[in-house]
Order: C-alpha cells, then structure tokens, then sequence
C-alpha cells in the first residue's frame, strides 16, 4: 500500500479582513478554505475544480506553504510540513512545485530564459551533472522550446511558449508534487491542448503528482484521476473521475456539470439545465449549515442548521450533503 | 458617517496637540538661547535673567507649555504690576521683539497669505488642468509638445529665480507696478483693484510652479482614464465625445487631483516664504522666517507652525471627505 | 429580402511602428433579425477588430477600414463604414449595442446603476430624471435583477460580476435595438454565471427579435447559441456555415484541428488530445499562400504545393457551407477521419 505524497487533513486557511480606518480592529474573516481533506498519491492528478471564491487556489498555495495555515495539518512525503518555518521548508521545496495561471505575470521581465530556470538551482545551491547551462536546455528542449532562445526575454515568446517556460521551471528540480494553479486558462484554446499534452507527458514520465487546480470541467475531466468539488471553501464531492461526472450525488455537482457547455450542437439543444438561482454569498458571511443551501433547489431546514459531514457514500466517492442526489443505473 | 466624522476630528485634535508638543521640544533643545538674543553687546548676566523671566523661559518645560496652552483658550496676562497687559483669547503669546501680541500679528499677517493663496490657486488649477487636458486629447502633437514645455519651465525654475525675472523684467521694467507700493496691502473689499496690483505678479509666479505639476498630472490622468473599460462602453452606448470627456473621463481623472489640490493649498496656507520675499509681501512666510532667523522669536514660531500644521491637518479631513462624496467606492458604509 | 447587417469585404488595418496589421481582411456575411451568429476564434483572429468596425468604435485616423457594411433598417439602408461619424454615432445604442468581456470594470464606478442607465435612454427618449430611471428599474427587473427599485440607485461596485453583466445587457436593450453585439460576454464569469448569462441572452433576443452576433472563443458556448457560425483565423473567415455542419461536417483543418484538440466533459475514455502544432501567426507580413499552412497537417496533400503560393478563397463547398481551403472533397473527409 504505497503512501500518499500529498495528505492534507482539516486544513484551514482565513484571512482576516479590516474594515479600514486608523482606529478599528481587523473585523471578520474571510473562510478561503473552511476544513479541506485531500489526498494524492504519487503518479496520481487531483483535479481541484469550483468557481470563484470557492477556496481551490489558497488550497493549491496553502500545500505548497505559501501561505501559512490556519488549521489542519499537511503532510508531504510522509513528514508534518504544517508547521515548519519558512528556512526549514527550504530544502523540502525543490519536491513540490507550482505552475502559475498568468503566463504573462508570472515570469519576471527583466531576466533571460536561462536566468528564470537557472534560479531554481541556485536557491537551492544545486549545480546539475553536466552543466547548468546543458541542463536548463536540456530543460527547454523537453518543453518544446528551442534552447538557442535561452538567452531571450519573457515578452519576446508567445502566451503558450511562456507557460513552457513556466512548466521547466517547475520540473528542473524533479519534484514529486506540482500543483498547477489554472495552468491553461489563460492560453488560447489551440495552445492549451499542446500544454495538456506536455503535462500528461511529463507526468508519465516522471511518475509526477499533479494538484490541477481549474475551473474548466473539461481540462479537468480530461486530465484528472480523482476529482474534488469544492464551494465556498468547503468539499462538496470527491470521487474518481469517472464516477464523479456520470455519477455525481451532490446538486452542486450536478448543476455544474449542467453548466459546462459542450462543444456538440445537438447535446446542447437538447440537455436539461439545472440554472443556480442567485449569487455567490460573501466568503465573509458564509451561510449557516450547508454553504450551499441558499442556492440549492432542494434545500431544508436541516440544511439551513447543520453543517453536512464529509461521508464516504460509495467506493471511492465521498459527499457533504444531507439529500444526494440519487445514483444513476 | 458621524461616528466617522467624530473618530477622524479626535485624531486631528490629538495630532495638533502632539504637533505642539513637539515644537517646543524642537526649540528647547536646540542650543540657541533666546534669551541671550535679546540683549545686544551691553549685556550682563543679570539681564538676561530678567529677560529670561520675562519671556517666561525660567520655568520647566512642561509649565511653558501648560501656560500657552491655557493661553490658547482664555488668553494670557504678561509683565507684573503696571506694565501688566494682557492678550486676549486665542492668545498664542507675546513677541517681545515686536512688542506686540502673537494673535494681532497674524491677524495681520493672515488676509495677505491667504489672498496669495486662493489667487494662486484658481489660476494654477485653471491653466494646469485645462492644459493638461488639452495636451492629453492632442497626445504627441503640437499642442503637447509646447505643453511640455511648460512643464519642464515650470518644474525647473524655483520661485526665487522666476519671482525676481518676473518681478523685475515683468512687473517693474513695463511699470505694471511702482516699487515703492510693493507688496502694499489694499482690501479686496475696499479697493479691489489695488488688491489686484499688488497680488497680481506673486499669483502669476506661484502659479507657474504648481501649474506645471498639474499639468503633467491631469495629462497623465487623462490618457489612462480614456484607455478605462467602462468609457468604451460611453462610446458603445452612443454618446458623444463631448459629453464623455465632461462626464465620464473628466470626473474619474481629476478626482484625485482634489486629494492634492487641498494639500498644496492648505500648505500654502502657511505661507509661501520665497514669493512674500521677493514681493515684499508681509504675509505668514515671511513673519515665519523673520522669527527664526532674525529675531528667534519664540512664541511667533510656535504659532506659525501651529497654524500652518492646522491648516493642513484640518484641510487632510475636508479632502477625504470631498473624495468620498465624489467617489461611492470610499465611502464609509 | 435582405437580412438586417449585411457586411461585404470588410478590411481592417492598423499602420504601426513595425508595420501594417492586417487585423481583419475581406470579412463578408449577414445577420438577419431573430438569428444569432457566432463568430469564433483565438486571439489575433480579427473576430473583435470585425465588430468593432460595425460599431464604428474604431478611432478613423489611425484605422484604415474599407468595404461595406450596411444596417438595413426602417428608413433605409445606412453604410456604417462609408456614413459621416456622427450619423453612426446616433445609431450606437439605439439600431445597434454592444457589450464587452470584462463586466467588472464596463462600468463607471462613480455613477450608479440607474444613473448609467438612465443616460442610456434620456440620450434617445425624451425624458426627465424621473423618468429615465423608472425605464432603468424596469430593464432591470427584465434581466433578472432582484429588489430592482432598490438596486437601481446603488453603484457598481456593490454588485457581483454576474449582476454586471446583467446590468450591461440592459443598458445595451435599453432602447430596443435590432443588434446586439456581444464579445466574450461570459468568458470572464464562473460557469454556473455563464449559463445564466447565456439564458438571458436568448431570452432577450426572442423578446426583442434581435440580430445578435456572439463572438468567443469557446466552441461550447457556440454550440448551445449559435445558427450559424463563421471561423475566423489571421484575420479571414476560414469556414462559415450553420452550426450543424460546422461541428459534424467541419470543412477546414483549422475548424477539425480545433474540435479534436478540446476536451469535452461528455467524453470520458481519456483519448489524448490531438494539438495543433505552432502559435497563430502575426498579423504583420502575413505570409504568401494560406495563412493557416505552417501549422495544418494536411498541407502536403495538396497537389502542386498551391498552399504555398495561392491563397485559398472562400468558396462554398455544400449547400450555404464555405470554407477557406484547398483540399478536396475527398481530402476533408479523411481529414475528418472518414465522417
């Protein structure tokens, strides 16, 4: 029984909020991520999917302790991360990596190609069998970059050739975990397969665990093993993909999965929509209960009251919801 | 809004109240000795600690302050016996140089500062934003580039160079003004013209400084606000290039020049040092400086700062308050 | 019977410093009232440029724009390209709206909601204050804005980005139009928004029998909205047809690259994803022959290397279908993969 790479248990992570003024107090708290649970193991895509203010991004850079959290534990490779200090974490960080969403942000302008890549071995005082220099063109060359651009600028490549760069910057160290925050979504739609590819190649290759975390069902079908729901900071789903898309329990799950728009005329006619009533309510002033209960359809008393527990419903497939949605056959 | 309102004027009064403080902590440890100053060569000992008592500078530090703060509130008697006179409520203290009481020397002072400052203020906001308008519409063309020019004249020069070029190849050498009424004072109520005469070439100087900042701001302010999303949509929605820059693009791209707009007033509230010198206008700056370096006389520097650190205090609540009218996303709910 | 806009060759060009952009080039087709056409592609396609020349949002000094496209409305056919600014100017917000991708900074954060409206309408209707805001609280409560006569007064940035867009559309139906533009209204809005968004916007079209052009990115989104769809890439109409022979009958190794390279959600074998290889081109010195040649598969298949040297014109390959290709045929069916 081969142990998790990634295990995260109860995790919090609030933001305190101020109401502004020289003489006030900080007043409320922003739940970004309110009790998560998730597990990776190595080889292995979680795909972290819900739409704005859910809490997937602070999950992705809670893990990596970018910021530090709240609550909850992280365990990465066996060891306790949680609470590590920043120099401490330093040595464990060249096995967990992150690919960024803004492919145009997210590199520094002011230095080459090689100097971006390069940073990662010097911070962490690693000089790579054969060369730096071989090895970061070793690096481009595995992206789909020609390494005679080494010495190049950021803004003199394209949206989806920066996102390259972003992805050999992740690997160069050879993590175990990479947790891709929105990796595609800022590409064209022609550039993002070539991105998707490259990921699922590098993954094979390298048995690297991926933390995809995306709004786009259907990046995240594609790509992911397992698949967590989450809305408004809290797990709604989690299950193996397949089961999670032909099966989904939870009526957030199922009005989602409603939602996404399919590139096939006929199915778009004739599919049933579940559309959401009314707005996101402020990650400030969640609902009491059930998150979702101010707009679910089929929401009760007891889902305005209690909060639903994370059950296991099935194999694999676990749900906070006190009224499922029935299994399909 | 009021609970707001009364949270802010408590943080102007304790900050007044430590700007005081500090004042005369500054001047106390500073190692000059106003009252060696006030005695000439035939000094002796025994003089100057008369004068010391006189001025009040025997005591503790904290009971000089006690006393001007008193002072402010119910006035302040002074000298012993039949030389005794007092200075009326806000008394800011006593000038033993000017033998005259701090209060009536402001008074004075004030209406001349204050005439230079508004004066000033309509033209550099007038020329300065409407300038910088005009260069923002004509970007990168002729009427640009001159105003960039003026901008560069008008940040470069200091006023004690454009003052005395344009008092004295302006004002004096076209006999605008006669050198002996310089810096007269005549009451824009009584004589407006007079008034005009004798701060028409100070306004046209100061001006000339602010005006240029102004200008490079609104220009900049302008050609970001027209880029903004939301005046495309102006555009989408049919209405004209007129209408949008007056409604839509001036309103989002001068509002922050308010914030500065009551800053560099309320600074020059406390007087503009250089053009009352040049001008020979006797106005706060100069009262300010005459005090601190000619006369070190005490009580009139503690009153100026006091009062220009007012003004500004005082002017930073006015804007922020004028920037939440203009702006709905400040406001305090 | 001529359909409501009718564009024909349309070019659009930008002289800058490296050269001249050839944004949009010999773009022609039409929009009736009561259809709605998607026009779909990437970034550097030319599917916003297009749109915009409609409008007449383009700055007429720096943009060279030539062809036609006429409004053929009640009093008589106008060319917005040809007619004096100010005539298209009053056609903005009345005969023909607009709304944008970014719902969160469209409008002015200074003005509430029903002062922006308002401004909308007193702009074509005569009316007072009063008035204009009692029309802004009613095309409010039409596009689904609850507690309307409240929200009315509020400023935008007390609402979410879905209301936003909400509030956009009414602004642009404020004044009945007979078309409506919509460039990539949902793409900046979570998914569950864009189904709403989308919703309204069919519902308002059927409301005011509306011509309405959608222009986007996502072929899903095309695939629940559009009647027919032109594919644009560099700067051309690469395929135009109706929707249903666009997604099952595709014409262009452009439009076939593109449904093979999209994960869908319906699709769970976990067949890899077929890429198009390369970047889109830029629109300076476009090259000789097909624009589309360095990065389509099926080039070489084409006798005498004609991609190379012959720009390919848009020719109608089946009935009211045309694409902007060399192959045959019998080449596009196997680059369909026998369909």
């Amino acid at each position: 029984m081969t142990q998790p790479i990634l295990k995260i248990t109860g995790l919090k992570k609030h933001f305190p909020v101020s109401t502004g003024g020289v003489f006030s107090k900080g007043k409320g708290v922003v739940k970004a991520v309110d009790g998560v649970d998730l597990e990776i193991f190595p080889g292995q895509t979680i795909g972290l999917v819900g739409e704005s203010g859910c809490g997937k991004t602070t999950v992705g850079r809670t893990v990596l302790k970018l910021y530090e959290p709240t609550a909850g534990t992280i365990e990465f490779n066996g060891e306790d991360i949680t609470n590590l200090t920043p120099r401490e974490m330093k040595s464990r960080r060249s096995q967990m990596q992150m690919i960024f969403q803004d492919p145009f942000s997210s590199l520094n302008p002011r230095q080459t190609v090689g100097t971006l890549i390069g940073n990662t071995f010097d911070i962490q005082s690693i000089t790579p069998v054969g060369g730096k220099t071989e090895e970061i063109q070793r690096l481009m060359k595995r992206v789909g970059l020609n390494p005679e651009h080494i010495n190049r600028y950021p803004h003199e490549f394209s949206g989806g050739q920066r996102q390259r760069i972003g992805v050999a910057r992740a690997i160069a160290l050879k993590p175990k975990l990479i947790v891709a925050d929105e990796p595609v979504s800022a590409l064209d739609v022609s550039i993002q397969a070539q991105v998707v590819n490259l990921l699922e190649d590098l993954q094979e290759e390298f048995n690297l665990s991926y933390l995809f975390v995306a709004h786009d069902l259907s990046v995240v079908q594609h790509i992911s093993d397992r698949v967590v729901v989450m809305y408004l900071g809290k797990v709604m789903e989690d299950a193996d993909k397949k089961d999670l898309f032909l099966n989904p329990r939870h009526p957030y799950t199922r009005a989602l999965l409603s939602a996404v728009p399919v590139p096939d005329p006929k199915i778009g006619r004739a599919r049933e929509r579940i559309i959401l009533q009314g707005d996101l309510p402020s990650p400030v002033n969640p609902p009491a209960g059930c998150v979702f209960n101010t707009r679910c359809w089929k929401a009760q008393d007891k889902c305005r009251t209690e909060v639903p527990e994370l059950v296991q419903i099935s194999a694999g497939h676990k749900l906070a919801c006190h009224f499922p949605e029935p299994a399909s056959a | 809004m009021l609970k707001y309102l009364v949270k802010r004027i408590s943080a102007t009064i304790v900050v007044l109240t430590l700007i005081s403080m500090s004042v005369f902590l500054i001047f106390d440890v500073l190692p000059m000795d106003p009252a060696r100053l006030t005695c000439g060569k035939s000094c002796s000992p025994a003089i100057v600690e008369g004068n010391r008592h006189r001025l009040g500078l025997d005591v503790p530090l904290q009971v000089q302050y006690g006393r001007w703060a008193k002072g402010l509130f119910v006035g302040r008697t002074y000298g012993e016996g039949q030389a005794e006179f007092t200075c009326s409520a806000p008394a800011f203290g006593y000038s033993f140089n000017r033998h005259e009481c701090v209060t009536d020397l402001l008074k004075t002072a004030f209406p001349i500062t204050l005439s230079l400052a508004i004066g000033s203020f309509i033209l550099w906001l007038l020329v300065g934003v409407s300038l910088g308008i005009v260069a923002a519409r004509f970007k990168n063309r002729w009427p640009d580039r001159l105003s960039n020019v003026f901008v560069l004249v008008g940040t470069s020069l200091p006023t004690f160079i454009s003052g005395i070029l344009i008092l004295l190849f302006v004002a004096l050498k076209f006999g605008f003004i006669n050198a002996i009424d310089l810096g007269k004072w005549h009451s824009p109520f009584t004589d407006p013209i007079g008034w005009l005469n004798t701060f028409i070439f100070p306004w046209i100087t100061l001006a000339l400084a602010y005006a240029a900042t102004y200008t490079r701001f609104t220009r900049s302010n302008v050609i970001e606000t027209s880029s903004e999303d939301y005046i495309r949509t102006a555009r989408a929605k049919g209405l004209s290039e007129k209408v949008i820059l007056r409604k839509h693009t001036l309103r989002a791209a001068l509002a922050p020049i308010v914030t500065i707009a009551g800053l560099d007033f309320a600074g020059l509230l406390g007087g503009a040092i250089i053009t009352e010198g040049i001008f020979n206008l006797p106005g706060l700056g100069r009262l300010s400086i005459r005090a601190v370096l000619n006369d070190y006389d005490l009580p009139v520097i503690v009153a100026t700062t006091m009062l220009a650190a007012t003004f500004v205090v005082v002017m930073n609540l006015v804007v922020d308050i004028l920037y939440a009218y203009i702006d709905p996303r400040v406001r305090v709910a | 019977m001529s359909a409501f806009l009718e564009v024909k060759n349309l070019n659009v060009s930008f002289p800058t410093e490296d050269g001249l952009v050839q944004a949009s080039n010999d773009i022609s087709f039409s929009v009736d009232r009561g259809e709605t056409l998607a026009v779909v592609g990437e970034s550097g396609s030319g599917k916003s440029v297009t749109s915009l020349a409609v409008m007449g949002l383009h700055n007429r000094s720096s943009t060279n724009i030539s062809g036609s496209a006429f409004l053929n409305l009640e009093s008589g056919p106008i060319d917005v390209i040809s007619a004096p600014e100010e005539q298209v100017r009053r056609l903005r917000g009345k005969s023909m709206s607009m709304i944008f991708q970014d719902p969160m900074s469209a409008l002015h954060p200074y003005y509430s909601i029903g002062d922006q409206l308002s401004e909308a309408w007193r702009l074509y209707n005569n009316g007072d204050k009063k008035a204009g805001f009692k029309r802004a609280t009613e095309m409010l409560e039409l596009v689904g804005i609850p507690d309307a006569s409240k929200r009315v007064k509020e400023f935008p940035h007390q609402f979410s980005g879905g209301m936003r867009q909400r509030v956009m559309i009414a602004m642009a139906l404020i004044n009945n139009p007979a078309l409506l533009i919509a460039d990539e209204p949902t793409t900046a809005l979570d998914v569950t928004v864009q189904s709403q968004i989308l919703q309204l916007l069919k519902d308002m079209q059927k409301e005011f029998n509306m011509a309405v052009i959608l222009i986007t990115h996502d072929l899903g989104v095309v695939a629940e909205v559009a009647d027919r769809v032109n594919v644009m890439y560099a700067g051309k109409i690469v395929e135009q047809g109706v929707a249903d022979s666009i997604y099952y009958k595709p014409d262009h190794p452009y439009t076939i690259g593109l449904l093979n390279s999209i994960p869908r959600v319906d699709q769970l074998e976990g067949k890899r994803l077929i890429a198009i290889p390369g970047q889109p081109p830029s629109l300076i010195n476009l090259p000789q022959g097909c624009s589309f040649r360095s990065r389509c598969t099926f080039a070489d298949q084409v006798v005498g290397n004609l991609c190379a040297t012959v720009a390919p014109t848009l020719d109608e390959k089946d009935s009211a279908h045309f694409s902007r290709c060399h192959l045959t045929e019998k080449q596009l069916v196997a680059a369909r993969g026998g369909k």
